[in-house]
């Protein structure tokens, strides 16, 4: 049981080198793929700061961020829609997950192929068709950005499906809900009142997740001709180049230190409650949480 | 009684608990995320592998052997504990459902959404039918329902063509009507999109800044009108009922850094090794009509003609091979910073550029003249449309025409300005001396150099 | 168990919203790409189907395969080396968490903040660029390779490898200690386990993560539209042109066509995908 490891038995010598050899290839692989992923981020640092003219460091093109309107605009535009995002995800998908598994077991897996679909038809695809769409959209909700929302669920749907399947997968849904029907609870409070708050951390993983997602998405709001973040970014890099670099390294050390406090949160979440109940699966099979991002 | 009924909807498929597993769960290969605990409903449809989950779900964990053993031999779809006939209706009445529901969908949102009744405002007021200021009642009358309506919708306008920022400042501070600059760097394309895509809303543009073939393939979209300086501008610069008027215009051109690189004395000259990777075109010339245009350009420098786009390519693929060709796009920003020394673009726009940098000179090959003006227009269902024929009487009087000028394009009105000494002398003593008769495209011309150019651009570029 | 057929259909009706909701906003838009690849100016028509195979689409085409195959190649290599050195860490260190999560940040980095890492990196006026031009005499502030089909695979393996790392975690946690010590009871060498059982239980595994990579480098498009914006070499790139193109009108039912090219391409590869995962699942119980 347990991961592939250099842990057998010390002691004797050709272990002992074929684990100093392990250690080694460890060092090498993760220390130049570390460095091929800081460099660039360390380079967006440093290229922000830089001045052009006087050749030292000035924090202008940060400071920029939040006084020039059109991008803090999209910036905000860009986290409303976040969080818009989120509540539809949850309001959508919770629901929909526990009942399957409470009450239309054959469901399950048709459901799974439908949340997984949209990994299959690239977004690109997505919004070429979604003319019509969205045209009824603003008919219905007139012109505003956040019906993108709507629009990012959709994209959302793998990652969430996956997050919330794997936190469902951890309790024991049917016991639970057995538990408070037979106490006389309705359906709607087995599943906002029992079910959910067992799921805290998968939530929590589902929704860093699309807020990643959300921030990080350029494909439908461009071709939609909406004015989000990343468009804005885009726009403005033909103006003031080092000032899109500052915007784009901040978007992602927001998503990054969201996604890292999510890790550590759900990583002392996991040792609690492992020592609390007596299921010791995670212990042994040495699988990360399921709550920590999958593939984000 | 709800209880027994409880027990039966609790067992999960096969009669288990769905944790009840013999081992701890390991997660499946190529599975997207570790999970912890047995999947209670992990079916292996055999029949249906295809349509089943797309990642790798078919690992049976917790549950009954019987099923692995079922599953792997049939090649059915695993059962439940309901019996084989019911489930066999159930599934046809699912499907009837499934299918009505999809047709019924997919015609409601296959259709476009009911149009949507015009601004009351404007409706009342009548301004969408104006085809003159006499129309509306006077130039006052114009003024005055434009400041009702308040504020004024503009697309693909960036501040630094041909001067456009100063316009729309000097507009707003004029009549006290907010414009609102929608994506700046869209291309004629995008705004014919946005008209589609936000029609009947309060955000759809009113106005049109188009390049010359979307804009004849878009005269369906325009509402008449005629300025009060209709007179004053030349018949082949406009539309007999005033769907659309020339504003502006220019010529290709080529703008370069003095400091960066010698003073090209012609097109041909762009192929020497002292331009070695510094020579940017403004856009895809498949994509951007200054990038078109700017092909056409070294076409007729290099013995094309109108009619004929394959000299130019071929001039762009000796660029290329020669390591002179930058596939960046110029903008402002890399243009200040040194990264593109020399572009081709038209002239008011490397004249932008001169304005900012003391050492960029703009030049105009005279062999090869290319003229190219922008289309205005007025959108049919413009949700601001009195202050929409305001922005017109603005940028076909005077003070419009010469702040085109200023920003180094040339006004359509010039020769009638220039006759009655309105025109900004100065500014327009400042344009590049051109010599010779410019070549400016007929719409077939242009669509049959872009069928050529979208075959053989990127085989030339890549 | 006599229950009803309606009775058995009422519980269903909890899944409906969510299932309108996926007709609405994901079948319809796929299903007006497929009907309107075949259609032109309102009428039924092939034109936009044949436009498919004009020499110049069948370059971007083969650009675009030979790209996505290239990225899954190094990402999948890269990736699969990468996760054998967290999966021989402690399961549940700091180490192993920390690169999980970091991957799963980066794995979504792609797009406009990915184009303009690599700008400010290894761009005209890029840091590393410069540093190696003045260090060790390269060319690399006056080419532009990175705006080229070169560029393209490098900034790809950005994401590439970290959703390797993340999608290939789990197969390697299913390689048990137990067949590494079977087998060097039995006298095998490292690379003689490697050979003969790691790696053949490994392979599907292996092989069906790097179809995911192809089908996720295949329908990229952000980052190309940031990075390249002279030429349409990638299929992506040539439905932005088709859609916004102010030259050349009237191609919106070439860009549903495209858009089929793509759907059927990468549906194709994830059925593979699909059907390799189900051949490992075999294996590790």
């Amino acid at each position: 049981m347990g991961p592939v490891s250099g842990t057998v038995t010390r002691g004797t010598s050709p272990q002992r080198a074929a684990r100093r050899r392990l250690t080694v290839f460890r060092v090498v692989v993760l220390g130049l793929v570390g460095l091929f992923f800081v460099v660039p981020l360390v380079s967006m640092l440093d290229f922000s700061t830089r001045s052009f003219r006087t050749g030292g460091r000035t924090g202008a093109a940060w400071a920029k961020l939040v006084t020039d309107p059109q991008l803090s605009g999209a910036i905000v535009t860009s986290l409303v829609l976040a969080v818009l995002t989120v509540v539809l995800m949850v309001v959508l998908l919770v629901p929909t997950m526990i009942w399957v598994r409470l009450r239309v077991p054959w469901a399950a897996r048709p459901l799974e192929f439908l949340c997984l679909l949209p990994l299959t038809v690239p977004p690109l695809v997505i919004v070429v068709g979604l003319k019509n769409v969205v045209l009824w959209l603003n008919y219905l909700f007139g012109d505003t950005p956040y019906v993108l929302a709507l629009l990012y669920v959709v994209l959302v749907l793998p990652y969430a499906y996956r997050a919330l399947d794997a936190g469902l997968s951890a309790i024991d849904v049917t016991t639970l809900a057995e538990a408070a029907r037979s106490l006389g609870a309705g359906w709607a409070t087995v599943i906002v009142r029992v079910v959910v708050p067992n799921l805290t951390t998968a939530l929590l993983s589902a929704a860093f997740i699309s807020i990643a997602l959300v921030l990080g998405e350029f494909t439908f709001a461009s071709l939609l001709n909406y004015d989000t973040l990343q468009v804005a970014i885009n726009l403005q890099a033909k103006s003031d180049a080092q000032e899109s670099i500052a915007a784009s390294l901040a978007s992602i050390l927001f998503a990054a230190v969201l996604l890292v406090v999510l890790s550590v949160v759900s990583g002392g979440r996991r040792r609690r409650s492992a020592s609390a109940s007596a299921r010791t699966t995670a212990v042994t099979t040495g699988t990360p949480a399921p709550t920590t991002p999958a593939q984000a | 009684m709800v209880l027994p009924d409880v027990h039966q909807k609790f067992v999960g498929p096969g009669g288990t608990r769905p944790d009840q597993g013999g081992h701890p769960r390991r997660p499946g290969p190529g599975e997207l995320t570790g999970r912890r605990g047995p999947r209670s409903c992990s079916v292996r449809l055999r029949g249906r592998a295809i349509l089943s989950t797309v990642t790798g779900g078919a690992t049976l964990r917790g549950r009954g052997r019987d099923h692995v053993q079922r599953a792997r031999e049939g090649g059915d779809r695993s059962r439940t504990m309901r019996t084989t006939r019911t489930s066999r209706r159930f599934t046809s009445r699912i499907t009837a459902a499934v299918a009505t529901a999809t047709a019924i969908t997919l015609l409601g949102a296959g259709c476009a959404p009911p149009a949507k009744t015009a601004d009351p405002a404007a409706s009342t007021s009548g301004a969408a039918t104006w085809t003159s200021a006499q129309a509306a009642g006077g130039m006052d009358a114009l003024v005055a329902e434009a400041k009702k309506e308040g504020t004024l919708n503009v697309i693909a306008l960036p501040p630094d063509w041909a001067n456009y920022g100063t316009i729309i400042s000097t507009f707003e501070s004029k009549y006290g009507i907010k414009v609102d600059s929608a994506q700046p760097d869209a291309a004629s394309q995008d705004e014919i999109n946005a008209a589609d895509q936000q029609k009947g809303t309060d955000r759809a543009p009113d106005v049109f800044d188009l390049g010359q073939a979307v804009a004849l393939a878009n005269t369906a979209k325009f509402a008449p009108y005629q300025v009060s300086t209709w007179d004053t501008i030349p018949t082949n610069f406009k539309d007999s009922s005033g769907l659309w008027v020339n504003d502006y215009g220019g010529y290709m051109s080529i703008g370069y850094d003095t400091a960066k690189v010698p003073a090209p004395s012609g097109v041909k000259d762009l192929l020497k090794p002292e331009y070695k990777g510094k020579v940017a075109l403004n856009g895809d010339p498949t994509q951007a009509g200054a990038a078109f245009n700017g092909v056409v350009m070294t076409s007729l420098a290099n013995g094309g003609s109108a009619d004929d786009i394959q000299p130019g390519i071929d001039f762009f693929a000796d660029l290329k091979k020669a390591g002179n060709f930058l596939p960046t796009d110029p903008t402002s920003a890399t243009i200040e910073s040194g990264q593109t020394p020399l572009v081709i673009d038209w002239d008011y726009l490397n004249a932008a550029e001169s304005a900012k940098i003391s050492t960029w000179k703009v030049t105009v090959p005279s062999d090869a003249l290319v003229g190219g003006y922008y289309f205005q227009a007025v959108s049919k269902d413009a949700p601001h449309p009195a202050a929409a024929r305001l922005w017109q009487e603005f940028l076909y009087s005077d003070e419009g025409q010469n702040l085109f000028l200023g920003g180094g394009a040339r006004p359509v009105r010039a020769d009638a300005m220039q006759k009655a000494g309105t025109i900004d002398a100065a500014a327009y003593g400042k344009l590049p001396p051109i010599s010779g008769e410019p070549t400016i495209l007929t719409t077939d011309q242009s669509t049959k150099a872009a069928d050529v150019l979208s075959k053989e651009w990127s085989k030339a570029t890549s | 168990m006599a229950r009803t057929r309606l009775a058995r259909l009422r519980p269903a009706l909890g899944v409906v919203p969510f299932g309108v909701y996926l007709l609405i906003f994901l079948v319809v838009p796929t299903v007006t790409v497929v009907i309107g690849a075949f259609a032109e100016d309102g009428r039924p028509s092939l034109a936009n189907l044949a436009g498919l195979v004009e020499p110049s689409v069948l370059t971007a085409l083969l650009n675009s395969v030979l790209v996505s195959a290239v990225t899954a190649l190094i990402g999948g290599v890269v990736g699969a080396l990468v996760a054998y050195a967290v999966v021989t860490g402690k399961p549940d260190g700091a180490l192993r968490r920390l690169v999980t999560s970091v991957c799963g940040v980066l794995a979504q980095f792609g797009g406009v903040t990915l184009a303009f890492a690599f700008i400010a990196t290894l761009g005209i006026s890029g840091v590393v660029s410069t540093w190696l031009d003045a260090n060790l005499g390269t060319g690399l502030t006056s080419s532009v390779w990175l705006f080229g089909l070169k560029g393209l695979v490098l900034v790809y393996a950005y994401f590439q490898i970290p959703l390797m790392v993340i999608v290939f975690l789990p197969a390697l946690d299913g390689v048990r200690v137990q067949w590494r010590e079977a087998a060097s009871n039995l006298g095998a060498t490292t690379w003689q386990y490697w050979r003969l059982v790691g790696l053949p239980l490994l392979t599907p595994a292996f092989l069906g993560s790097l179809l995911l990579l192809f089908a996720n480098s295949f329908a990229a498009y952000a980052t190309a539209a940031a990075l390249v914006s002279q030429g349409s070499p990638i299929i992506p790139l040539w439905i932005r042109s088709a859609l916004t193109s102010e030259v050349v009108l009237g191609r919106q039912n070439f860009a549903y066509a495209l858009a089929l090219e793509m759907i059927v391409i990468v549906a194709v590869v994830m059925a593979g995908y699909s059907l390799l995962v189900r051949r490992t699942a075999r294996w590790v119980r």
